[in-house]
This record gives structure tokens, C-alpha cells and sequence, in this order.
């Protein structure tokens, strides 16, 4: 139904049309919003065959996950930034174990300093956790992709990260049109665990595994995520079918055929990327975006092919690894090996700096006349910087 | 797109009106884009909220920088923030005061047939019984703007609140619209005379 709706309210509906059996959190904003909408309904009786566990730390929150999908039941849970951290290492024995946990993390920066706001350093340090993950574009897609990930999850027995843009986006009132539950009903079969922990048939699940099998294990969860790159675009296929919009997939160019410069994000900054694009393309300017959805497993295949093209790209990210650079660039740059194409990768909207439409415009304008730095951070403060530096030195 | 700015102190709801206003740009069958000025609010810390309105999807995601109208809660917010900041120059001014424009002495940032203040706090406390500014001034910002109808303003209102608040904030609502309407129609009759 369509409705104008917080971004958080929308995914909590979606959530409770995907019948969880198990919903676990512990409340850090930003997500706060989406535990509290599914814990009413729990109690209020709208969502039914649910139990939501009131925990005392994100750690317990992943533990719990762990325990209630391991005995069968369809398990969610939502965190953000520290949280996330907090609860990393049963985060690790979720995709180890091949539990399908569906978890929303929505999307902050990552302290010392202290900072609430949104970036994508908590999530991106979850990368090589094992799940896959799933960056939303919109409120629409944010939904949207919570029910396909539990598809996605149960049939490979994987857990799926949906990563949403904190405030950006949780806190957007704007117009979704929330799943509805005879849709997802079609869309979302009931769980079949491919195993399950039973007193009556006890088993052992996550027991110790010697260097005679561990490395195969290991393996074996890493054909399991690639799998995904075949999976993900047929789940979005089958989405599209039933409730007749498109949300999801791998990667989602946007007037990237003909272009010579090709922008790559993630997230909710899209949007934006999107508007200055056109403004671009109506001033002459050869320029088009790749967002990209599904960050793991990485599509390496499709975003070579939708960039191979290109002059040069631009990567924008949210979050970078210190004493390096650019995180997804580096992804992009394995896809793109050999193919003689100028790379630029570009640090923004750290601990919630906007990602305005004037600065896009001036570094896209740099970038095409290739005066852009390889590696450049959006709207810093070089003097700042000079001075800080200079006054530790002593 | 048209797009609002909406200055408050924590506590007055800045967050409620932004949605609010969304909502009735929804009901008429638009898109909307509501969001806050994110960070850790205080009660009676300066705060601001967003909203975009428009007939097409709304994609850009930056804070509103350049305002088609802006709406203040609280007129002490002057010595603190610039509200004006951006403004454009074709750009509305809603000031919850019982004191005028000039009175304010803010001839300057603005128009008189864009730029008016309303006793929205005194019309607040008559129909609802509450300071509560937020909801009433959208009735004003329906009559200073036409963006969206009055009609539009009390639906959403009534989808938000219930009982004795919808009620109260529908009817403090009508009688800002009212007092807006009839403000402006003495700056065209003064036009017309002049």
C-alpha cells in the first residue's frame, strides 16, 4: 500500500509481512525506530507466531539470532555502528555456521570520535564477515530488499546484512509503497532449515573443525556467497513479478551506456549522484552512475561490463581504509583489471558531512577534465588539516 | 520542487510539522520528502526540520539550502540562528509572533505579501489548550503559500493526532489560515488603495 511513511516504520512493516518467528535487538539509534515498530506489533497482536527478545547488548542480540535460527525459526535482527562492532564475533559464527539471520544495519560512522551520524564505516568493516550484504537506494528499496533477503537467505543458508543509510533515510518521511502480506506471502515460502538443532535428534552445529577440513569449510561458504551472484537477480525477477517494481539486483546503472565518465556509489547518496548526473548530461557532459547493491557477494562480472566503456570512473564512498584509500574502489579496480580506464576514488559524507548537489557538481567537473586527484576527500578542510598537523608536530 | 525550512526549539515539534506538511502534499497526490536536521536533540535547543514537495519523485538528498519558504517557531531563535540563510528571494517567511513584521524589525529580508506573522502559540493555547505551535502554523503556511490546501493541513492532522488534540490543532489550524488569509487581504486592499 502506498503510504507516506518514516523509512524505519516501512521496514518494520515489511519485516513483520516476512512472518519472523524470532525478532532480537538491542536499541542503538538509528535503527531504534524499526525494533520498536515490530515490538508493538508483537505485543499488540498484529504480529503473530513472533517472539521478540528484549536482550541485554548487541552481542547477546547476534547470540540469540544465532540460537533461534539454529533451532529453525525465521530470524531477524537490526543494528547500527558500535552495536554492530559490539556484536561482531557471534556476527562471524552466523555465516560460518550457515545461519539465514536477516539483520538490518542502519548505516552510521564509527568512533573515536564520537559521532552519531551516518556513514557506511560500521557495515563496510563487516565486509569479509561472511554475510551478504545489501546496500538500499531509497526507502522503497529498503523494504523491498528485507523481503528479498530472506529469500536469498534461506535458500542459501546464508545470513544477509541490509544496509540502509542511518537518518538519511531511517528518518525520511516519504512516500513507500510498503509489501503488502498476500504478496510476500506468494513471494516469501515458510522456512525449511536445511538443518535444525532438536533435543529429540541432537546434532552439533559450529563445532571445532582441525587444519584437516577448516580450509574447505571456508571454501565452501565462499561458493556458497558467489552463488548469491546468480541467485540475487533472480529473486529480484521474481519480486518485480508479483509486486511490480523493480528493487534489488546486483548492480543498477543509470545512463551509463554511452558515458565516458561513470560515477559508482552505494546508498542513499544515489540520489543525489542521480540529479546532478542529469543537470550534467543536459549541460553536455558524458556522464552516467552505477549504483551498486549487492557489495557482497561483489559483481564483478556485471561491473566490468556495464563499465567497460567508460574513460574513467569516479568512485564516491562512505568509507575508506585507513592508510589506503577507497574500499569499494578497490573492489571496482579487481573488476575492471586490464581494462585502460582512469580510476578516481573519492572519501564523502564522513560522521554525516552532506553530499551536496554544488560540491558533486564541482568534482564531477574536475574528474571529466581529469584534474581530480587519485584519491580526494569531498569539502575537507585541507587548511584545517595543515594547521592541526603542523601544531603536533610541536 | 518547493521546498521548506522549518526553525524551532526542541520540544515545539519541528520534526511533527515537517511530516505533517508532507502528509497533506501526499493526500493531494504529490511526493514529499520529510526529514530533521539530524543530531542529538535538546529540549529548547535550536532545531530545524525539512520538506520537500514536488510532482515528480524526489531523489536529492542534500539539506534544503536554498528555501522556498521558511517557517520559524520561535521568534527568539532570531538572536541565535540565521533563519534567513539561503532563502530565496522569491521565498515565503512564516514567523509564529504576535508582533508584526516591522515590529520584528525584519522589514528588511523580505516582502510584505510573502512575509507574515502569526499569534500561532496564542491560537495554540485557545483551541488546544497547549504552546504547541507546529500543526497551526501549517494552517498559516497553507494560506501564505497555497502549496497546499487548508483542507489537506486538518486531514493530515487528523491522521496524526486524535480525539481533543485533532480537534484543538484542526480548529487553531483554520483560525491561523483564517488570520492569514485576512492579513493578506489588508496588504492588497493597502495595495489597491496606495
Amino acid at each position: 500500500m502506498l503510504k507516506q511513511i518514516e523509512g524505519s516504520k516501512a521496514v518494520a512493516e515489511a519485516v513483520a509481512c516476512c512472518r519472523p518467528e524470532v525478532i532480537c535487538a538491542y536499541p542503538i539509534s538509528p535503527q531504534t525506530h524499526i525494533v520498536e515498530g515490530l515490538s508493538r506489533m508483537v505485543k499488540s497482536g498484529e504480529l503473530t507466531g513472533c517472539e521478540f527478545v528484549n536482550v541485554e547488548s548487541e552481542f547477546a542480540a547476534m547470540s540469540v539470532a544465532i540460537g533461534a535460527s539454529a533451532t529453525g525459526a525465521r530470524t531477524y535482527t537490526a543494528t547500527a555502528s558500535q552495536g554492530l562492532l559490539f556484536m561482531v564475533e557471534p556476527v562471524y559464527n552466523a555465516s560460518g555456521m550457515g545461519l539465514p539471520i536477516v539483520m538490518t544495519v542502519a548505516n552510521r560512522a564509527i568512533g573515536a570520535p564520537i559521532n552519531i551520524w551516518n556513514d557506511h564505516g560500521d557495515s563496510m568493516s563487516q565486509r569479509d564477515s561472511g554475510w551478504i550484504q545489501l546496500y538500499a537506494e531509497t526507502n522503497q528499496e529498503a523494504a523491498d530488499l528485507h523481503v528479498q533477503a530472506f529469500r536469498i537467505a534461506e535458500e542459501l543458508s546464508l545470513p544477509v546484512m541490509v544496509c540502509m543509510d542511518g537518518f538519511i533515510l531511517t528518518h525520511a518521511f516519504e512516500q513507500v509503497d510498503v509489501p503488502e502480506q498476500e504478496q510476500v506471502d506468494l513471494f516469501l515460502p515458510p522456512y525449511v532449515p536445511r538443518q535444525v538443532l532438536d533435543p529429540a535428534n541432537p546434532i552439533s552445529i559450529g563445532a571445532m573443525v582441525g587444519p584437516e577440513a577448516f580450509m574447505e569449510v571456508r571454501y565452501m561458504t565462499h561458493v556458497k556467497t558467489l552463488q548469491a551472484l546468480e541467485l540475487i537477480p533472480t529473486v529480484a525477477e521474481d519480486f518485480t513479478a508479483i509486486f511490480n517494481r523493480n528493487s534489488g539486483g546486483l548492480i543498477r546503472p543509470y545512463l551509463c551506456d554511452d558515458a565516458e565518465t561513470v560515477v559508482i556509489a552505494l546508498g542513499s547518496m544515489l540520489g543525489t549522484i542521480k540529479d546532478v548526473i542529469l543537470e550534467e548530461r543536459e549541460r553536455g557532459t558524458s556522464i552516467g552512475v552505477l549504483g551498486i547493491i549487492s557489495f557482497r557477494p561483489f559483481p564483478f562480472d556485471e561491473v566490468r561490463e556495464a563499465l567497460k566503456s567508460a574513460k574513467r570512473i569516479v568512485v564516491v564512498e562512505k568509507a575508506f581504509q585507513l592508510g589506503i584509500g577507497g574500499i569499494v574502489s578497490e573492489n571496482v579496480a579487481m573488476a575492471l583489471s586490464g581494462l585502460p580506464i582512469r580510476s578516481y576514488t573519492v572519501i564523502a559524507g564522513l560522521g554525516g558531512r552532506p553530499i551536496t548537489k554544488a560540491s558533486l557538481h564541482a568534482l564531477f567537473d574536475e574528474a571529466v577534465r581529469d584534474e581530480l586527484k587519485p584519491l580526494t576527500f569531498l569539502d575537507l578542510d585541507q587548511e584545517l588539516v595543515d594547521r592541526e598537523l603542523i601544531r603536533e608536530k610541536g | 520542487m518547493f521546498q521548506v525550512r522549518i526553525h524551532g526549539r526542541g520540544g515545539q515539534g519541528v520534526v511533527t510539522a515537517a511530516e505533517l506538511l508532507a502528509q497533506a502534499a501526499f493526500d493531494e497526490g504529490r511526493h514529499a520528502q520529510a526529514f530533521p536536521s539530524f543530531g542529538s536533540e535538546r529540549t529548547g535547543a535550536p532545531v530545524v526540520a525539512f520538506c520537500r514537495i514536488a510532482d515528480t519523485e524526489i531523489r536529492v538528498r542534500e539539506p534544503i539550502m536554498t528555501p522556498s519558504a521558511i517557517i520559524v517557531q520561535d521568534e527568539t531563535l532570531f538572536q541565535s540562528v540565521d533563519v534567513f540563510n539561503g532563502l530565496l528571494p522569491t521565498g515565503y517567511v512564516l514567523i509564529n509572533s504576535q508582533r508584526s513584521v516591522a515590529e520584528l524589525g525584519l522589514l528588511e529580508f523580505g516582502s510584505t505579501e510573502r512575509f507574515v506573522t502569526v499569534p500561532a502559540t496564542e491560537l495554540a493555547m485557545e483551541h488546544l489548550g497547549r504552546p504547541v505551535p507546529n500543526a497551526v502554523l501549517l494552517g498559516a503556511f497553507a494560506a501564505l503559500t497555497r502549496v497546499v490546501s487548508i483542507q489537506s493541513v486538518i486531514d493530515a492532522i487528523g491522521k496524526r493526532f486524535k480525539g481533543k488534540l485533532a480537534e484543538g490543532n484542526s480548529a487553531a489550524a483554520t483560525a491561523a489560515h483564517d488570520f492569514v488569509t485576512s492579513a493578506l487581504g489588508d496588504q492588497s486592499k493597502e495595495k489597491t488603495h496606495a
